[in-house]
């Protein structure tokens, strides 16, 4: 909702200037969004009158033109318009004028004719984005004055934002209301006697969908002058409000639309035929829109139709068939009511957005109709005469929107706004917002002003009360209600802490779209279905992420290309996985590295990351959860990955730690003791070339979900005795897995084995082919006595016994 | 006899003495030591001989040679001293340093800015006892919009620009739906903040597909919209460590009524008017607003009985405000010469 300044200010002036009237209207929920002047500067334009034209003795397109400025001798001005003509009251610039942009005027000479001034266009005042010759002013313009002044360009326009629910405020007399309300101001209604008719046309209506429209009024104005022009009063207030003059039929109600904020529309009488239906719309039936298109009606569309065809959109769009044009003498004006309910979402659906949608689908007053008609008609007459028929109206009384009545209740506004107000002041502001209050016990019985929608509750009410009270005066209340903070289990996995557990091993954390290219996931993640977009941005946006992998890859990318050789980078959220049961939105971690194992440093020799520097990582990340030892590391595939350096981590579900409900598709594999937490491995080389990622890089990721239960700490005491260690050096096949050999030795040491380090692995010369060795110490010790060379043997020997029956290790020579 | 033995032994003790002075070393020292006061040194010796001594010397020439010994043993004791002394000076110049070069091994990483701003906001509603809830990201129709009081068609809808899938599964708009989901799964009293993605069709330059939101949720007996403003005046105040002006100015959210703008003075220029600001000196940074009654008949609250407040903020732009970000679209586009500056 844009207008002018100085076109409110007719309906009411409070005593504040534009910028406080502004912050008046932001702070009342009308937000202003924007103030521009009406006009940019100019100066020295003075009206004047054109006593002679002559053609320019050496210049064809030129005229030479007195203009009588009111005062003193006429000046010989050279005009290059076409519509200069005798007689014509203009806008001049005169010697020493300043024009927008900054042009001055100077005494010149145009193919040696002296022009002392500038008869100006529209566009050179900065009125129009282009006009067709000199602007033509009306007879009564005051020669000699100053046009700015009479023209009343020291204006301001000001451009409301309106919430959906202020309809009421969608014109200039509702905005005039809130503005009196603030005040405590008057609103000066300009008059708007009804038109007497003159001639009894009558054409008929038919409601055919009450519902939609309860209320139809028209009226036939037969012989306007089709040579009639807008005022520039008229096409001001319009370009004001950021509207283009078309024609008068339209720019009256323009105008009307504007000031009351009920939309009208002007058919050319002559291409109707037989009388108004106002009717749902046949599926499938055509109709050429006023903007040139043409669309097909569905069913539930409503339409203003003639005895042959739909002639309008109702409430949206006239058609192009019964348009006024320049030669329309005869008109019929319509003025309606259309539910909000069925107008809704019809204009978008047919791509359109119009002044007068906007208004139907918030609510238009159902009760100014015939005023507005009034209104347009008696501003039609005064530009293009002609003679008006009697209004018709249409109403189905039962299905017109009544007036919001509620029970309030003083309580309440208490309770609600936390302020304590007496009745006096809510009775005040309720009956200067045009409510009728009639007292109860508890408070009021309000019937609301019937320009009001969204008054549909009793808070609505009290948020009327709190809102010209002003909520700035609503004190802020520090009493925090009940707070009985639950904090998260203890056990919790603590996204934070591994976000911040990360930071320190030197990750940094990104943040990617949610969703990516179907293409590089199908790459990827190609066992997937993923969940498309219907309406994407762009079809490298359309899927829903089933992995972290797709955007940590792009992220990756995106930072080689920037020269950023050395990447650790991980990301929290969900990926969207779609299987039997439905749509599974399952929080993830998900990291990536690639590049030199520590940052280039001195007196460090530079290494390549590996799969074990990020087993590392995630090592840690699982430390966290109080149970390390209940995750196993084991080979698996990936399609994205390399099938030599996969690893998916299992948590055992026996362990304590796992969690009680079972997190639903539990383990494809039925292989698996455990349950799989988490996968983690290289790029598959293949991708990596594809993808354009030079060096090796590492994915993993994590279910959080998976992680989420963890084991409380449990003390157990510290042994006073010493500790023994032994190294032995084992020689084993060399695709023996060291979990294999680990789980045994475990088992086999029993309650002695304090821990147990891997300190080399071997394989090459000095040993048979086929074979390997792993270097390993183990920590002995005993919680109630020292012991003995005896134990510490013993169990050695059961260890060797036990490794050599099952896995066929050897102590190495 | 005893005479020569006392000159025997004193010689041997000036002998002594003088080697000690000049061993220059430790291990020169050691020989010494054993040279004079080991099994078979010279002192030890002396002392092994004393038996052939007369019965009536003995006691003489034995206390002579003891105090010879004491005399060395002292000797070789300071020299040790100060050997070990100039060893260590000695092994302290050559481990001198150069202390300006840096430090080795991994360096630490970052949270993203997003993050950072979120742990923050988190921790200030911690504080004052919100807890945090969850809830999921494709939402369906009902609870993004009909329980929040947007039905079908209404304008609101218009102005939020969303993400679908089908008839009725969605991206959610905002984080308000978690508001249905948490009132639908617990009963009052309630006090939680809901941070997430949501997502808009919306990418210029001002606006991403996806950003952050944080949504807050109070349901009890007595809760007014004075409350509202002092839970958010603490909030604000304290997330940007400084005395803000705030102002609430009316606004429109089909899910609460009372509703709520709330304009902070513009942290960048302190409310005189800049372009960030757009010379207004305010800044627009979250909605908010009194439960709507009709959002309470959805989830089975009773509106007679309890009241609540909600509230909403986007997190981008507060974390653009508190770092002096200047354009969204870095958020996303994780370089790493952005994301470094918030390690």
């Amino acid at each position: 909702m844009r207008f002018s300044e100085a076109w409110l200010r007719e309906w009411v002036n409070p005593p504040v200037d534009t910028a406080a009237l502004a912050e008046q209207l932001s702070m009342a929920g009308l937000e202003v969004d924007a103030i521009t002047p009406a006009a940019p500067p100019f100066q020295g334009v003075h009206i004047g009158l054109v006593q002679q034209v002559e053609p320019h003795p050496d210049a064809a397109k030129l005229r030479i033109c007195r203009v009588d400025l009111g005062q003193g001798e006429p000046l010989q001005i050279i005009c290059g318009a076409a519509n200069v003509a005798a007689g014509q009251r203009v806008p001049v610039a005169t010697l020493g004028a300043i024009l927008p942009g900054g042009l001055k005027i100077k005494r010149a000479k145009l193919r040696g004719v002296e022009s002392q001034g500038m008869i100006c266009s529209a566009t050179e005042l900065g009125l129009a984005e282009s006009s067709d010759g000199i602007l033509p002013l009306p007879a009564d313009a005051p020669l000699g004055q100053d046009f700015r002044t009479w023209l009343g360009l020291d204006d301001a326009c000001i451009e409301l934002d309106l919430t959906p629910d202020r309809s009421d405020c969608l014109s200039l007399a509702g905005v005039a209301r809130e503005v009196g309300v603030i005040n405590r101001v008057p609103v000066c209604v300009p008059p708007m006697a009804p038109v007497t008719a003159t001639r009894d046309d009558r054409f008929p209506v038919e409601l055919l969908a009450p519902a939609a429209c309860p209320r139809y009024a028209c009226r036939v104005v037969r012989n306007l002058d089709p040579a009639a022009e807008t005022p520039l009063w008229l096409r001001e207030r319009l370009r004001r409000a950021g509207l283009r003059p078309i024609h008068p039929v339209v720019d009256v109600t323009n105008y009307v639309l504007l000031e009351l904020g009920q939309p009208l529309h002007g058919f050319d009488l002559a291409k109707l035929t037989g009388g108004i239906q106002v009717r749902l719309a046949s599926p499938g039936e055509p109709l050429a829109l006023l903007n040139g298109e043409t669309v097909e009606l569905t069913a539930d569309t409503l339409v203003i139709a003639d005895a042959d065809q739909a002639v309008a959109l109702a409430g949206i769009m006239g058609g192009a068939s019964t348009a006024v044009s320049a030669t329309t003498r005869d008109i019929l004006f319509e003025s309606a009511f259309f539910a909000p309910t069925h107008i809704s979402g019809k204009a978008r659906r047919y791509g359109l957005h119009t002044d007068a949608s906007h208004r139907f689908e918030r609510g238009v007053d159902p009760e100014l109709q015939v005023r507005a008609l009034e209104r347009a008609t008696a501003l039609l007459l005064a530009i293009s005469g002609g003679e008006p028929g009697p209004i018709v109206e249409a109403i189905i009384p039962d299905q017109l929107p009544a007036r919001q009545r509620h029970s309030l209740r003083r309580e309440r506004i208490r309770r609600l706004l936390g302020l304590t107000l007496d009745d006096e002041a809510i009775a005040d502001i309720l009956t200067r917002l045009g409510m009728e209050l009639t007292p109860t016990a508890v408070g009021w019985e309000v019937l609301a002003p019937s320009s009001r929608f969204d008054l549909v509750h009793e808070v609505d009410l009290i948020a009327e009360i709190g809102r010209i009270h002003g909520y700035t005066r609503i004190p802020a209340s520090h009493a925090s209600a009940s707070s009985a903070t639950k904090a998260p289990p203890e056990t919790a996995f603590d996204l934070d802490r591994a976000r911040l557990a990360l930071v320190d091993r030197g990750y940094h954390e990104v943040i990617t779209y949610s969703f990516v290219s179907p293409e590089l996931q199908a790459r990827l993640d190609p066992e997937q279905t993923p969940l498309l977009l219907a309406n994407p941005l762009s079809a490298e946006l359309s899927a829903m992420r089933t992995s972290l992998w797709p955007g940590l890859l792009q992220a990756a990318r995106g930072n080689l290309a920037r020269q950023q050789g050395r990447l650790r980078l991980f990301e929290s959220g969900l990926r969207f996985r779609q299987d039997a049961t439905g749509l599974r939105q399952e929080p993830l971690l998900a990291g990536l590295i690639l590049g030199s194992a520590s940052p280039e440093q001195w007196g460090e020799t530079a290494r390549a990351s590996d799969f074990f520097d990020l087993k590392a990582d995630i090592e840690a990340l699982l430390t966290l959860t109080g149970a390390p030892s209940g995750f196993r590391f084991l080979p698996a595939a990936h399609p994205a990955l390399h099938p030599g350096q996969t690893a998916r981590i299992e948590r055992q579900v026996s362990a304590p730690a796992s969690s009680p409900e079972q997190a639903p598709g539990s383990d494809p594999d039925p292989e698996a003791s455990g349950q799989v937490v988490g996968l983690l491995g290289m790029l598959h080389p293949a991708l990596a070339a594809e993808l354009d990622i030079g060096g090796n890089a590492y994915l993993f990721e994590l279910d959080l979900t998976r992680l989420r239960h963890g084991v409380l700490p449990a003390f157990s005491p510290i042994s006073r005795f010493p500790a023994i260690r032994r190294d032995l050096a084992l020689l084993v096949e060399r695709d023996l897995p060291y979990q294999r050999l680990r789980d045994c030795l475990t088992d086999a040491a029993g309650d002695l084995l304090r821990d147990l380090i891997l300190f080399d692995v071997y394989e090459g010369e000095h040993l048979p082919p086929g074979t390997k060795s792993f270097a390993l110490g183990l920590i002995l010790q005993a919680t109630s006595q020292t012991l003995t060379d005896h134990d510490v043997e013993t169990t050695l020997s059961r260890i060797l016994q036990r490794l050599s029956a099952e896995l066929g290790a050897k102590l190495r020579d | 006899m005893s005479a020569e033995t006392g000159l025997g032994i004193a010689s041997l003790q000036a002998q002594a003495l003088s080697e000690i002075a000049a061993a220059s070393e430790l291990t020169a020292l050691e020989r010494v030591r054993v040279h004079y006061l080991g099994k078979a040194g010279l002192l030890t010796a002396q002392l092994k001989q004393l038996g052939r001594l007369p019965p009536e010397e003995r006691p003489g020439a034995g206390q002579a040679i003891n105090q010879a010994k004491v005399q060395v043993q002292e000797a070789l004791e300071a020299r040790r001293a100060n050997l070990e002394q100039e060893a260590l000076c000695h092994r302290l110049a050559g481990e001198r340093i150069d202390v300006t070069l840096p430090g080795r091994g991994q360096r630490p990483g970052g949270l993203h800015p997003i993050t950072r701003a979120l742990r923050r906001i988190e921790h200030l509603f911690a504080n004052a006892g919100f807890e945090v809830a969850e809830g999921p990201e494709v939402e369906d129709d009902y609870h993004n919009f009909e329980a929040l009081n947007i039905p079908a068609h209404h304008p609101a809808r218009a102005m939020h620009d969303t993400f679908y899938f089908d008839q009725h599964r969605l991206l959610r708009t905002h984080t308000s739906p978690v508001q249905i989901r948490v009132m639908e799964n617990q009963g009052p009293p309630l006090k939680i903040i809901a941070p997430g993605r949501v997502y808009r069709c919306d990418s210029d330059l001002t606006h991403t597909p996806m950003f952050h939101q944080v949504e807050g949720l109070l349901v009890d007996e007595e809760v007014s919209f004075a409350d509202l403003k002092g839970v958010l005046y603490d909030f604000l105040t304290n997330f940007f460590e400084r005395d803000l002006e705030l102002r609430f100015r009316p606004s429109y959210f089909p899910f609460t009524e009372p509703s709520a703008e709330v304009d902070i003075q513009c942290v960048m220029c302190n409310g005189a008017g800049c372009r960030v600001c757009k010379q207004s000196g305010w800044l627009e940074v979250l909605g908010c607003g009194m439960v709507y009654p009709e959002v309470f008949r959805h989830v089975g609250i009773d509106p007679e009985r309890y009241l609540g407040y909600a509230f909403g903020m986007g997190v981008e732009r507060l974390a653009m405000l508190r770092y002096g970000i200047n354009d969204i679209r870095l958020y996303f586009e994780n370089d790493l010469r952005f994301l470094r500056q918030f390690a």
